[in-house]
C-alpha cells in the first residue's frame, strides 16, 4: 500500500525493520531527518537498539565498527563533510570486513561550503571497499537498504555498503512509498548470524597489521568479494522482487534502449528526469535511451558493454569531478567500452545543487550527437 | 513547505500521485521560501523545479514586486494570494485568474496565530477543483489531531466556502 511521506522518513522506517541492533550516527544536512527519526524510534522504544550519540562522524562509524566486530547488525547515516571525516574509517571497516550499512544523503564537498546536492562524497570512497548502491527515487531507497544487508553480511561477502540517495532531491521530497510491514521485512531479511565476532572467551584481533607478505592478499581478498556482490545483489534483487513485486536483479537498468541510437547514462534520482527528457526526445522522433546505473561498486562493467552495445553514441552525466582528470562514471564507462567504436562523452553536471530540467538533458544529447562532450555542461561563463 | 506537503498529501488521499519539494536549502519559517508540487495520473518521475505552474499560492504578499511571483504562468493559471488588500498592484499575466484572501485574518480568528498554510490550503481546494473537501479534511485530521485539528479544518473551510462562493 502507497503511503504519502518524506524520503527520510521512509529510509528511517525501513532501517528501523531491518531490526538495528547498534546506531551510532552524527546530524549533519541533509541527512538529519533520517536520524532524528530513528533517535526518536529508540526514545519511544518502538525501535529495539542502541542509539549512541558520538562527538562526530569520525566516532559514529567507528562505534559502529566495534559494535560490528561484537556481532550486532548496525546503522549509520551520513553525508559530505561527515563522510569525509570518516575516511579512515571506511577503509578500517571494508578491511575488517564488517557488513555495515550506511545510507549517504549524497552531497557536495566544500570548499566552497554547498549544502545541496551531488554525489561527490559517496564517488570519492570509491576504492575504499564499500559497496555503492544509488536509488532513483524514495521506494528505490528504501528497497536497497533491505537489499544491502542481505548482501552484506552475506558470509561469501562481509563487506560494508552505502545506500546513496540524493540529498533534498530525494531525501526532502514528499511522495508515495509502499512500505513492507515487519514481518515481511523480517521474512525477507533474516536475523544477523556474524560470521566471526569478538569475545572474550576466544580472543580475536580485528584489523592488525599486515607484514609486505600478507597485504596484498588482503587486498586481493577483498576485491574478490567485491566481485562476488555483484551475483549476492542479483540474487537478493530477484528475491526481494519475487517477495514485494519490486525486481532488483538488475545492476544496470536499461530505458528504451532497444533500437536506441544514443543512450544516456546516469546515477540517481537524475535518472527519472532523463525518463521524462527521453520519453519526450522520443515523441520527436529520436531514437533516444537510458542505462540507470544502480551499483557503482562493484562497477559492473561487462553489465554496461552489454546494455550498451547497440548504441553509437554515449552521454554519461556525472554529478562528480575528479578534478584533473573528468567525471568518475566517465572515466570508468569508457574504460568498460574501450576496444568498441563507440563515441562516449562526459558531462559534469548538476553539481552543488544545480537543477536540472528534461531541456538540459536534451541538450546533452544534442551535444553527444554533434560530437561535443568531456566538457562542464551548462557553464555560466560570465561569472568566471 | 508545509503548505505543499499537505496539498500534495491531500490529493494523494484523492487518489493522484503527487510530489512535494522545497526550493532546497533554505526552508525557515518566515524568510522567504519556495517549495513545489505536483499531481499526476501516473507515476512522477520528474524532479526539477516548477518553471511554469498552472498554479500559484502567494503566503506573503509583500513579496510581490521584489519576486515576479507569476513568472512561468500561462493563462488559464490560477493564483492565490494571501492579501488584505485585493487590489495589490502586480502585473499578473494575461488569462491568470486570481483569488486574493485574506488568509492571515482567517488564520488569527480560527488558529490565533498567523500561519495560513492550513487557510490558504482550502482556498486552493475551492479555486481549482483539484482536491476535494473530505481529502482535505482528512489530510488535515492526518497532520493534527484534538481541538488542533478542528481549528484548522476550521479555517481551511471558511477559505474553501469564501473562494468558493466567489467562483
Amino acid at each position: 500500500m502507497l503511503e504519502f511521506m518524506e524520503g527520510s522518513h521512509a529510509v528511517a522506517e525501513i532501517v528501523k525493520r531491518c531490526r538495528p541492533q547498534v546506531i551510532a550516527a552524527y546530524p549533519i544536512t541533509p541527512q538529519t531527518h533520517i536520524v532524528e527519526d530513528l533517535a526518536q524510534m529508540v526514545a519511544n522504544c518502538e525501535l529495539d537498539a542502541e542509539y549512541i550519540t558520538v562527538e562526530s562522524e569520525f566516532s559514529a562509524l567507528s562505534a559502529c565498527l566495534g559494535a560490528s566486530a561484537a556481532g550486532s547488525r548496525v546503522y549509520s547515516a551520513t553525508t559530505s563533510q561527515g563522510l569525509a571525516l570518516m575516511f579512515e574509517v571506511c577503509f578500517n571497516a571494508a578491511g575488517m570486513r564488517q557488513p555495515i550499512v550506511m545510507t549517504i544523503a549524497n552531497r557536495s564537498l566544500g570548499a566552497p561550503l554547498s549544502i545541496w546536492n551531488d554525489q561527490q562524497d559517496s564517488i570519492s570512497l570509491r576504492d575504499s571497499g564499500w559497496l555503492q548502491f544509488y536509488a532513483e527515487d524514495n521506494q528505490e531507497a528504501a528497497d536497497l537498504h533491505m537489499i544491502a544487508y542481505k548482501v552484506c553480511e552475506d558470509h561469501d561477502i562481509l563487506l560494508p555498503a552505502f545506500v546513496c540517495f540524493d540529498g533534498f532531491i530525494l531525501s526532502h521530497t514528499y511522495e508515495p512509498v509502499a512500505l513492507p510491514t515487519q514481518e515481511e521485512v523480517d521474512a525477507y531479511l533474516p536475523a544477523f548470524n556474524p560470521y566471526q565476532r569478538l569475545d572474550a572467551e576466544a580472543p580475536l584481533s580485528f584489523g592488525m597489521y599486515a607484514t609486505p607478505e600478507y597485504y596484498t592478499e588482503f587486498r586481493y581478498e577483498i576485491d574478490q568479494a567485491q566481485y562476488r556482490a555483484k551475483e549476492a545483489f542479483v540474487k537478493a534483487g530477484r528475491e526481494f522482487g519475487e517477495q514485494f513485486g519490486r525486481d532488483y536483479s538488475a545492476l544496470v537498468e536499461g530505458y528504451r534502449l532497444d533500437d536506441a541510437d544514443t543512450a544516456l547514462v546516469a546515477m540517481g534520482s537524475i535518472c527519472g528526469t532523463a525518463k521524462d527528457a527521453v520519453d519526450e526526445m522520443r515523441d520527436a522522433g529520436k531514437k533516444v535511451g537510458l542505462l540507470n546505473i544502480r551499483m557503482f561498486r562493484p562497477f559492473p562493467a561487462p553489465e554496461i558493454a552489454d546494455a550498451l552495445k547497440g548504441v553509437s553514441t554515449v552521454a554519461v552525466l556525472d554529478k562528480n569531478i575528479s578534478l584533473g582528470s573528468g567525471g568518475a562514471v566517465g572515466t570508468e564507462v569508457k574504460a568498460a567500452l574501450s576496444g568498441s567504436n563507440q563515441a562516449v562523452y562526459d558531462y559534469i553536471i548538476a553539481l552543488g545543487g544545480r537543477d536540472v530540467r528534461k531541456r538540459d538533458i536534451a541538450a546533452v544529447v544534442d551535444l553527444a550527437e554533434k560530437g561535443k562532450g568531456d566538457m562542464f555542461y551548462g557553464l555560466r561563463t560570465e561569472v568566471l | 513547505m508545509t503548505a505543499a506537503e499537505l496539498i500534495a498529501f491531500a490529493a494523494f488521499e484523492g487518489g493522484v500521485y503527487s510530489q512535494a519539494f522545497p526550493a532546497f536549502g533554505v526552508e525557515r519559517r518566515g524568510a522567504p521560501v519556495q517549495a513545489f508540487v505536483r499531481f499526476s495520473d501516473e507515476k512522477i518521475r520528474l524532479r526539477s523545479q516548477v518553471y511554469e505552474p498552472d498554479y500559484i499560492i502567494v503566503q506573503d504578499p509583500t513579496l510581490i514586486g521584489d519576486v515576479d511571483v507569476f513568472k512561468g504562468m500561462t493563462a488559464g493559471g490560477i493564483a492565490i494570494v494571501n492579501t488584505e488588500k485585493p487590489d495589490f498592484d502586480a502585473r499578473v499575466p494575461e488569462g491568470v485568474k486570481v483569488y486574493a484572501v485574506d488568509a492571515t485574518t482567517i488564520a488569527l480568528e480560527e488558529l490565533g496565530v498567523p500561519i495560513t498554510n492550513t487557510t490558504l490550503m482550502g482556498a486552493f481546494a475551492a479555486a481549482t477543483g483539484e482536491i476535494k473537501l473530505e481529502a482535505l479534511e482528512h489530510a488535515l485530521r492526518s497532520r493534527f489531531s484534538g481541538s488542533m485539528a478542528d481549528k484548522n479544518v476550521r479555517a481551511a473551510e471558511r477559505a474553501y466556502n469564501l473562494v468558493g462562493g466567489a467562483l
